[in-house]
């Protein structure tokens, strides 16, 4: 089985956002495997693990990417791939799914697992656009996977619910939390991951027009959330504390 | 000169980060105060390959540096430092002095179940009239055909009853009044040896610690450990190594109770504001903060120097005395800035001080440490 996993590495959940000059800074910032793709790591590994085959992780970026990529290497992922977008200027989702795609163009693949949505944009759009350019059936937020023979049976997570669907290879699948619990790398797969090969291709290698991949959206501002301030307890009879609470409603907050 | 860790060593200290935080820490207040030894974290760090860590390949070990052990050791003992000495002592006495000086049929039978977590390792060396002056050892193994006969006892022991086999000091011979000390592997099932443990401690309750009784044990001749007469230069050698891990252990609860200290100081409120607001609290943040940095460094350099194959013993000496010194300085204030709270158990500081404690006591006192680096450099 060919098994392909995008990858995308992001802020530490844990930092603390800052802007400076209107971009968000990274000065100091710890950075991980986004988590969702974490789940999809794990999940190509167990994969290959019940099928045979390849997992090869794939991600766009800088050259610090590797640091992630032999992450997943040390987790027991086989191959990585890095494609180096360092020289694009406006980059969005759209520009993402291309590079991808024309990456994919020649490869022989039977799924590719992704993310859901990376835990800083979260927008959940490069699985689903670049199945889309593929051609290829995908389906989002996925918590259970399961493969016989050609048949694919999977759980996904709508809302709360859940929904079983069928659909067969070739695919691309996106995963949600819930769907495994990743594995830590053993010390063996960390010491064994940097012989495991890492091909790091520049973006005009590939077979693609820079403005053919030029972002979509343009970023007009970047600003935080307004700081929380300490909570109201609303005090008195019901009556009272309700009529007050839809006044606020109305008058502070402006919501109804 | 560069300060920044290989990808190894990064990759090490993360995952051993993620699993201190999720696996190690959240029991370790429970595990304290039941006295409860944590068999299945070393079950797990065993299934990561983190028991043989240092040790070759060939045995089962995983290959990595000395600066990894001390990011490993950190990690643990900034969850737990019941955790961390497990695994310290597991890995600087029980493996080492194996991997050390053991030939390699001893090493294929005893550092590999050490390797693979099947065993923990153990080191017997004090006894109740031999600590500081491990000279003194009174410990006695007599040759009687073509075995070893041990009579004796040994104290303070870590790990002893998870450990299969462990090497213990013993005399084996005098030679103008002189006693001629050697290191023999002994399996603690062996007809005789008795693993009593019975300690009422300070801290580190779910740590392991015993006391072993010998009684007309007997070993084969070929469980002699290194060369005979040499077991006193060589677990000076052994312990030179263990500094490291005692070394990182202080700096892993420092970093705990500095950690704790912070985030308590800014929540909590008195006079209208967070305590973090008053200088008094900041410069003590500020002399934390700093201790641990500069230990942090000394124990990397030690573990440094030691894998480019130098002396260490002096920056062993350095790292361990001063990181085990700032840790209790550290604890100190951290329960000091919890002020009441910080007494109680609810908050963790008050078991990293207990804890603290042993650091400045096990494998040489703070005392021992000075007379060694005095001694190198040429007092
Ligand atoms: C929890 C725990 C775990 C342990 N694990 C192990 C283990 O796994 N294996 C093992 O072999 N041992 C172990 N030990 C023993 C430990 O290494 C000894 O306790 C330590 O070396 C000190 O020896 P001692 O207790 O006999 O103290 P002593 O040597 O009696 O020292 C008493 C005091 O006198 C001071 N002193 C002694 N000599 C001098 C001198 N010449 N000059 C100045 N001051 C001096 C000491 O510094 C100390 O302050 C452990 C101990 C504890 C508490």
């Amino acid at each position: 089985m060919n098994i392909y996993v995008i990858m995308k590495r992001t802020f530490d959940t844990e930092e603390k956002i800052v802007i400076e000059n209107g971009q968000i800074s990274d000065e100091g910032v710890e950075f991980i495997i986004n988590p969702y793709d974490e789940y999809a790591i794990e999940e190509a590994i167990r994969l290959r693990d019940d099928n045979g085959g390849e997992v090869t992780v794939v991600s766009i970026g800088d050259e610090e990417v590797e640091k992630e990529l032999r992450t997943a290497l040390a987790m027991g992922a086989d191959k990585a791939v890095l494609i180096n977008n360092e020289d694009i200027e406006d980059s969005d989702q759209f520009t993402t799914a291309s590079l991808l795609a024309a990456y994919f163009e020649d490869k022989e693949y039977d799924l590719i697992l992704g993310g859901n949505v990376s835990n800083d944009n979260s927008t959940g759009q490069v699985g689903p656009r670049l199945a889309e350019q593929l051609d290829i059936p995908y389906v989002t937020t996925i918590t259970k996977f399961e493969l016989d023979g050609e048949k694919v049976t999977i759980e996904r997570d709508v809302e709360g619910d859940v929904e079983v669907i069928e659909t067969s290879l070739p695919l691309l699948v996106t995963a949600q939390q819930g769907l495994n619990d990743p594995r830590y790398p053993s010390l063996p797969g960390i010491m064994k991951a940097k012989k495991k090969p890492l091909e790091e291709i520049d973006y005009d290698d590939l077979d693609i027009d820079e403005d053919e991949i030029e972002a979509k959206t343009e970023t007009v501002e970047i600003f935080l959330p307004p700081k929380k301030e300490a909570g109201k307890i609303l005090e008195g009879e019901l009556d009272e504390q309700v009529q007050e609470l839809v006044k606020l409603l109305r008058q502070e907050a402006k919501v109804i | 000169m560069n300060f920044d860790l290989t990808d190894e060593q990064r990759m090490i200290q993360k995952m051993m980060r993620e699993f201190s935080d999720e696996v190690v820490a959240p029991g370790a207040e429970q595990r304290d105060k039941e006295k409860k030894f944590p068999v299945e974290i070393f079950k797990k760090l065993g299934e990561l390959g983190i028991m043989g860590l240092p040790f070759p390949e060939e045995y089962g070990g995983g290959g990595a540096d000395t600066t990894s052990f001390a990011i490993v050791v950190e990690e643990l003992s900034r969850g737990c430092g019941s955790t961390g000495i497990t695994y310290s002592a597991h890995v600087s006495l029980g493996g080492a002095p194996i991997n050390l000086f053991g030939t390699k049929e001893q090493k294929e039978k005893y550092l590999t179940p050490i390797c693979t977590g099947e065993s923990l390792g153990a080191f017997g060396l004090t006894e109740p009239g031999a600590g500081s002056d491990a000279g003194g050892t009174e410990t006695e193994a007599k040759e009687e055909n073509g075995e070893w006969v041990i009579n004796g006892s040994k104290c303070y022991i870590t790990n002893a009853s998870y450990a299969n086999h462990l090497a213990l000091t013993a005399i084996t011979g005098r030679e103008n009044g002189k006693k001629e000390i050697s290191a023999i592997i002994a399996p603690t099932d062996a007809k005789g040896f008795k693993v009593i443990d019975n300690y009422e401690k300070m801290g580190l309750h779910a740590s392991n610690t015993t006391e072993l009784v010998m009684e007309d044990v007997r070993v084969p001749q070929e469980n002699l450990l290194g060369k005979k007469g040499h077991g006193f230069r060589q677990f000076l050698v052994t312990l030179d190594g263990g500094r490291i891990g005692i070394g990182a252990m202080a700096v892993g609860i420092a970093q705990a109770a500095y950690e704790k200290a912070l985030s308590y100081a800014k929540e909590r409120k008195q006079f209208g504001q967070s305590i973090s607001n008053f200088q008094a609290i900041q410069f003590k943040l500020a002399d934390m903060a700093m201790k641990i940095e500069l230990a942090r460094n000394m124990v990397y350099k030690a573990a440094w120097v030691k894998d480019q194959g130098r002396s260490f013993t002096k920056e062993a000496s350095m790292a361990k005395l001063y990181a085990s010194e700032i840790c209790m300085e550290v604890c100190n204030q951290a329960v000091q800035i919890h002020g009441g709270n910080g007494y109680m158990r609810d908050y963790h500081v008050e078991r990293y001080f207990r804890d603290a404690k042993l650091l400045e006591i096990g494998e040489g006192t703070s005392e021992v440490q000075r007379m060694i680096i005095a001694r190198e450099i040429g007092c």
